[in-house]
């Protein structure tokens, strides 16, 4: 059971030994929990080097039906809210709050912005006929001037839906968690004493960004 | 020394209520023991539902056949596969010791994030729910480990079944994550990492796994997800995918799944082993490494599951090698526990039968584990029923006897009462020979080439499978007795002193049962675990 007694200025669990000793804690947890999030999307990737060693040609049509430059804006995108969330726990650190919560919902629209993009790639490619694995229709694809080359082509959007929709799923739990952060902010919840919730959420969105980096080339620019 | 008040863990809040709500680690671990208890009892019935149709072949249509049909047999075989794995052995002891004793053993007041604690068990409800209501829609047949590509087309309930493995693989990262925490962060001064008692260490290293593999079994899962309703073609060989790369992300998972199962019951056995000597335990250091050691192999061997899979000659050659050496850091606390029990004054309480009897059956259950390791042999025996006594031998009898050792070890603490240790050695003595009589003869019919996971068999085989249904009625009879003397001590079982086995570990310096804190006073730690003499 715990209790929370406030020791300088911050709530601390009776079970901690004082806010340092709450504040260490509670950051290793969210590292692992980030280690599981690397992990999971680990297995993604393997999947995807695997594929890609057996069928280069294959990845090759696939990506070409890729647009790199909404690709490309989404990374500009994803990497400048990075720098906004980690304003926000700057901001905090240093006893600004009002700026803070600009920052976190500066963040918050650029995960809309990502998400806005993402979903005019995903119509588009429904659209001419692009659809994951089973569901991929070549006669759809003729009709919009595309014949497909390689027959398991559905493979790699397989992989495209896959990823880019699991990274998707967290831009928007992110933006969920940014913007209860932000309104814990407004109503001054934090102080430079005290902002783990941020810091811990920043940590979630960069990683998730971070993925993105990685997701950017491996689907819009190789082959 | 029993605390002044009589306020206890138990009695503090009162309310059936307060118990869905409450943080103590303490209580969240008797709501695990009960959802795995309750979930063991429905595994159970299935084992002998399966062991009574196997009794007799099917001669003649409706002779010696107990269940309708062969389909119905292998809904029942997958529920006891996927209950017994996902809902009682991954969770029980790190979810029920381990959530009780860790903070405990390592002077903590509670584990490190006691929300996400109780979180935990509510996310290991709804996986387990999910599950258990695929049995009301058309029933999983795909046991319990989900292969592909028959996963994908048989009934669509799978769907359903897999997003409850997952969540409740979520659960287990959960916990593992918040052991791990607690662990780093919370000991109490003076508690160094090698003062910590051997069942932590192994919760700990159980933990690392927890965190590191579970990950993998829910991407895959997700894929598994995504391949039946999206069609998305990666294991499915038609669109260009691969149905073995499941088995290897599968198996990637769930080998050292298998070391989430048996790292815990070692940590149990430690203890007992020590405790009951009177003894210091002996290479209290290798012990410790040696949980690592198994931990970190653990990633290295999951192509043993595979010879047979089309695996390269190679693979096969080099996933033998590495699954032998498991064999030795487990070598290593075998022969450290033996050590242990040389000279030590030993008590046959029924823990200490349990852990004689883990040592025993463990024994037998890795020994043929080395021996499936040799791929020539494993040609052979891949499928057959040697593999499902092996696996037995090491999951039942190695972990479940643990949980049963370390639950009457650790009973007077939890409850404040004593068992009766009469009733509680009858039970004893009836699992262990009901467990030989069971399995020993699945060896010999794994070896003469009875396939596993079939309805039926041909007369050769009758005498055999008739003697191991025999057994499961005795396992059956000696975990009633078990369920009796649980109860009884829960009744009316005298009270417990605060340290009835002399025990030198932390959480026997409490009262019986703890109070909310743990301890009166914050513990200082200015010895190891074991300094009995």
């Amino acid at each position: 059971m715990s209790t929370n007694r406030l020791v300088n200025g911050v709530q601390v669990a009776s079970h901690y030994r004082d806010e340092k000793h709450q504040y260490a804690s509670n950051k290793e947890g969210i590292w692992l929990f980030m280690v599981t999030e690397i992990l999971m999307f680990g297995g993604l990737f393997v999947g995807y080097i695997l594929f890609h060693s057996l069928y280069p040609e294959m990845f090759a049509e696939g990506a070409s039906f890729l647009d790199w430059k909404l690709g490309f804006v989404n990374t500009l995108v994803l990497i400048f809210s990075s720098l906004t969330m980690a304003l926000g726990i700057y901001f905090n650190q240093v006893g600004q709050p009002s700026k803070a919560t600009w920052a976190l919902w500066t963040t918050v629209a650029c995960g809309a912005i990502f998400m806005i993009i993402k979903y005019f790639e995903y119509t588009h490619k429904f659209h001419m006929g692009i659809f994951p694995g089973k569901f991929l229709d070549p006669v759809m694809m003729a009709e919009h001037g595309h014949t497909v080359q390689n027959a398991n082509l559905g493979l790699y959007f397989g992989f495209y839906f896959c990823m880019s929709g699991l990274h998707g799923l967290h831009v928007l739990i992110g933006m969920g968690l940014i913007s209860w952060i932000a309104i814990k902010n407004m109503k001054r919840e934090f102080n430079p004493k005290y902002f783990t919730p941020i810091e811990g959420v920043g940590i979630f969105w960069h990683i998730v960004d971070l993925i993105w980096i990685f997701l950017f080339p491996l689907l819009y620019l190789v082959g | 020394m029993g605390h002044s008040s009589g306020k206890n863990y138990i009695n503090e809040e009162p309310g059936l209520l307060s118990w869905f709500t409450s943080l103590d680690h303490k209580r969240i671990a008797l709501l695990y023991f009960v959802s795995v208890m309750t979930f063991f009892l429905v595994g159970g019935i299935m084992a002998l539902l399966l062991r009574l149709e196997l009794f007799a072949p099917n001669t003649t249509a409706n002779v010696g056949q107990v269940l309708k049909n062969g389909d119905i047999y292998n809904q029942v075989l997958t529920y006891h596969g996927a209950i017994m794995v996902f809902m009682v052995i991954i969770p029980g002891i790190p979810a029920i010791l381990g959530n009780f004793f860790l903070p405990l053993q390592i002077g903590a007041k509670d584990v490190a994030f006691p929300r996400l604690n109780l979180a935990s068990w509510y996310v290991f409800m709804l996986g387990a729910c999910l599950a258990i209501g695929t049995f009301f829609s058309t029933k999983i047949d795909t046991g319990w480990t989900f292969y592909t590509p028959y996963s994908i087309r048989t009934g669509s309930a799978v769907v359903m079944m897999v997003v409850a493995a997952f969540i409740m693989g979520m659960s287990s990262i959960l916990t593992g994550l918040n052991f791990i925490v607690t662990v780093h962060k919370l000991r109490a001064p003076g508690m160094s990492m090698f003062r910590m008692p051997l069942f932590t260490w192994a919760i700990y290293s159980t933990a690392i796994l927890q965190v590191l593999a579970t990950p993998i079994l829910g991407i895959t899962l997700l894929l598994l997800v995504m391949e039946r309703t999206f069609g998305v073609g990666i294991f499915d060989p038609k669109l260009g995918g691969d149905p073995v790369l499941f088995q290897h992300f599968f198996w990637f998972y769930s080998h050292p799944a298998v070391y989430i199962m048996i790292l815990p019951a070692m940590g149990v056995v430690s203890e007992l082993i020590t405790t009951y000597s009177k003894k210091t335990i002996f290479g209290y250091t290798a012990i410790a490494y040696s949980s690592i050691g198994i931990a970190a192999v653990s990633f290295f061997v999951w192509g043993h599951h595979m010879f047979v899979s089309g695996q390269s000659e190679i693979a096969g050659i080099i996933f033998s090698f590495l699954t032998m050496l498991v064999g030795v850091p487990t070598a290593i606390k075998m022969f450290n526990w033996l050590a242990t029990l040389y000279k030590g004054s030993i008590e046959f309480t029924a823990s200490m039968l349990y852990a004689l009897g883990f040592l025993f059956l463990f024994a037998i259950g890795g020994v043929t584990g080395i021996m499936l390791a040799v791929t020539a042999i494993d040609v052979h025996f891949h499928d057959t029923y040697f593999v499902v006594a092996h696996f037995h031998y090491v999951m039942v009898g190695g972990t479940l006897m643990a949980i049963m050792g370390g639950f009457y070890h650790w009973f007077p603490k939890m409850f404040g009462k004593m068992y009766n240790e009469t009733t509680a050695i009858i039970s004893w003595v009836f699992i262990f020979v009901g467990f030989n009589v069971t399995f020993f003869p699945q060896f010999i019919l794994g070896a003469k080439g009875m396939p596993r996971r079939y309805f039926d068999y041909i007369p050769e085989y009758e005498q055999l499978n008739k003697i191991s249904t025999v057994g499961s009625w005795l396992i059956a009879v000696g975990f009633l007795f078990g369920l009796y003397t649980i109860i009884r001590g829960l009744t009316s079982g005298e009270k417990a002193p605060d340290n009835p086995w002399g025990s030198k570990t932390l959480e026997w310096q409490t009262s019986s049962p703890p109070i909310m804190h743990n301890f009166d006073h914050d513990p200082v730690v200015t010895a190891g675990p074991y300094e009995y003499k």
